[in-house]
């Protein structure tokens, strides 16, 4: 008899535990859902804020890195002497590899008319170190510039290379604002 | 191959218009565009005008996983939690929970590479809450309540075989050892403080600790840090002799798992109807889950019990400020793990003694333009936060410590084999050692009881 009591409290006090326990859980997730919206986030390199210090070479969690240098062809200057292909020492043309920036000769050189070149990033090499953004940005158009590569990124539950950017340009943005490259203009906004 | 697709079409046009024509318009947009901007980029070189054929390619930028596949992957979880919790609770087969082992491996683990988790989205939530300017995604929601929501109902039939980081240690699980009761409760303390840390670091927009060291994601991703990669093969070589060592002494989700499921509506039993004592599952459970009858039925006197109430009643409370002072004394360190406020120190070192990756953090700052000032406000902001995230902190485990060491020393009295609710994974490993079937009757249970005592 007393046994039964006993379990009949039990049975009580769990049965309340528990509703409780749910309403509150189901309390946070409305709370919170309430705020979000429909689509999902992406982590967001903010160029004009990257000062191509290396460490989203370094510091993604996959290797090489899902950072890339994106070439916004529009705003290039086509120039023979490329800020971002060459070294800044390399006083004469020259497609050697010693007097290429990239460190993985991530970057191909093709002769359009005279005296134009195109520069084409080829994604598989590039590991993101920003060497040629930097360049770029000192000496050309900064048509070159680092983006979390959206396709390859696997979007962390929190970006390692945010918390290690110096220059805070890392923040999570919805879908529709993936790409922030400059002269260019969202493909989801289009 | 054209190497420039954005993904829509129409947009693609709009960038490669063949230059000859649409030049002159295109120069414009761009400079205005870069005048509306910043004034970043400069445009030292003018666009070409392209006499020969040429087009400019589009700029790439593929974009990421469709949300549809996101969603898809809370109706994966729903499904499979379903499953395991059907084929635990029903059907009563550990081979099925095997199968969702192994499909979950593949599925949320190489599929989706470890991420998203439920046992990270804790900290989304965390921050969520702490945070109103975070917004968290839908799917991370998803991921954090439903198998909360599944474990108060069914017990924790998730970590069964549908996390993918109980899974990958459940196939290690080869030759499980005994742990003494007292290591197991020592050990069982760790995902408190797990749990305590990774909320101070979430609340405080620190980090994602449990994220940064998740042992098993490198394996997933085929893609490790080479200091993960060691953790990761120690727990699965451990896990060969203590079975799923991650989830029983490091896992802080398992915590709020273990606790909900504690009031469990229907929560997995060895046996389908009675216990007959025949001990014959007694040590089929790798992760020492199984409660064994325990005690004498005679009652020890009032006096002792009042007595240890007291003392439990003054030790308690005098564990917790004690933890929370410790907490508070430490909460310096616990703080210097904020990026900002480690920028904040190191701006009042002199140049010579910073290392070169401190070097660059520095001087990017100043390069930047901010004021000091304000660097120095925030950190003072976090630092207070991390002051009284200390104390709550340390009262907490405290108050875990205080009562892991009540509930030992307490003697209890209980009848029969069953799963401890709270600790047990519902792996349904011990339910082929139970001979009792639900259809027999009291005759049949008597003879099966009676060989069992010889
Ligand atoms: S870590 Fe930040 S500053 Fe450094 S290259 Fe990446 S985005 Fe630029
Ligand atoms: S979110 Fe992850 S994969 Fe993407 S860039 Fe950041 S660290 Fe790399
Ligand atoms: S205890 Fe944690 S890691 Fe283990 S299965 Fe459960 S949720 Fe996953
Ligand atoms: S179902 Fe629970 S008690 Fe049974 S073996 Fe698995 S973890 Fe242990």
């Amino acid at each position: 008899m007393e046994n039964q009591d006993k379990f009949n409290r039990r049975d009580f006090l769990h049965k309340s535990l528990r509703t409780g326990i749910g309403l509150s859980l189901v309390g946070v997730a409305a709370f919170l859902a309430r705020k979000t919206n429909a689509g999902n986030y992406v982590w967001q390199l903010d160029p004009s804020k990257c000062v191509q210090c290396g460490r989203c070479a370094t510091n993604c969690v996959l290797t090489p890195s899902a950072v890339k240098c994106i070439h916004v062809y529009d705003m290039c200057g086509y120039c023979d002497l490329c800020g971002g292909y060459l070294r800044p020492e390399t006083k004469e043309f020259n497609t050697a590899a010693e007097s290429q920036l990239c460190p993985t000769s991530a970057i191909k050189r093709k002769f359009v008319e005279e005296p134009f070149f195109e520069y084409t990033i080829d994604e598989k090499l590039c590991i993101g170190c920003g060497k040629c953004v930097k360049g770029c940005n000192a000496f050309g158009n900064g048509s070159l510039q680092l983006q979390a590569q959206h396709k390859i990124c696997v979007n962390c539950n929190e970006c390692s290379i945010a918390r290690a950017c110096p220059a805070e340009a890392w923040s999570r943005v919805p879908l529709s604002e993936a790409y922030q490259l400059r002269g260019f203009e969202n493909p989801k906004k289009g | 191959m054209n190497p420039a697709k954005p993904n829509r079409p129409d947009k693609e046009k709009n960038i490669s218009v063949p230059m000859k024509k649409g030049a002159s318009i295109a120069m414009l947009v761009i400079l205005l565009a870069l005048l509306a901007l910043n004034n970043f980029g400069i445009q030292r070189f003018p666009k070409p005008d392209f006499e020969s054929k040429y087009v400019v390619p589009a700029t790439q930028a593929p974009m990421p996983r469709s949300i549809i596949l996101e969603y898809l992957d809370v109706v994966v979880l729903l499904a499979s939690i379903s499953l395991v919790t059907w084929f635990v609770l029903k059907k009563r087969s550990r081979m099925g929970v095997f199968g969702v082992t192994v499909f979950s491996i593949l599925y949320f683990g190489f599929y989706r590479e470890g991420c998203i988790c439920a046992v990270g989205s804790l900290q989304n939530v965390v921050l969520g809450l702490f945070h109103p300017e975070y917004h968290i995604p839908l799917t991370a929601i998803a991921f954090f309540i439903i198998p909360l929501l599944f474990a108060l109902f069914y017990g924790r039939t998730f970590c069964a075989g549908v996390c993918p980081l109980g899974a990958i240690q459940d196939v290690f699980a080869i030759k499980p050892m005994k742990l003494n009761e007292w290591v197991q409760s020592l050990l069982g303390l760790v995902p408190y403080i797990y749990l305590g840390l990774a909320v101070l670091y979430a609340a405080t927009g620190t980090d994602f600790i449990i994220c940064r060291y998740d042992p098993f994601v490198g394996f997933f991703r085929v893609n490790a840090p080479f200091f993960m990669f060691v953790i990761g093969v120690l727990f699965l070589l451990v896990g060969v002799f203590i079975a799923r060592p991650y989830c029983r002494f490091f896992c802080p989700y398992g915590v709020l798992l273990n606790l909900v499921s504690r009031v469990s509506k229907k929560h997995l039993s060895i046996t389908p109807t009675v216990c007959i004592d025949c001990r014959l599952c007694e040590n089929s459970c790798p992760f020492g889950a199984i409660n064994k009858p325990l005690g004498h039925k005679s009652p020890e006197s009032r006096n002792v019990t009042v007595k240890r109430l007291i003392l439990f009643t003054i030790l308690i409370p005098l564990f917790m400020l004690l933890g929370g002072f410790g907490g508070s004394m430490i909460h310096g360190n616990l703080a210097n793990v904020n990026p900002k406020v480690r920028l904040a120190s190191e701006l009042l070192l002199p140049d010579n003694q910073l290392t070169s990756l401190q070097q660059v953090d520095v001087t990017t700052f100043r390069s930047s333009g901010q004021a000091v000032d304000k660097l120095n406000e925030e950190v003072a902001s976090i630092r207070r936060q991390f002051y009284w995230g200390g104390w709550i902190l340390g009262g907490f485990v405290g108050l875990v410590i205080g009562l892991t060491l009540a509930r030992l020393a307490i003697p209890r009295y209980r009848k029969g084999y069953w799963p401890s609710k709270g600790e047990c994974l519902s792996c349904g490993r011990c339910l082929e050692y139970c001979p009792v079937k639900p259809d027999m009757n009291d005759a049949q249970l008597n003879a099966l009881k009676k060989s069992a005592a010889q």
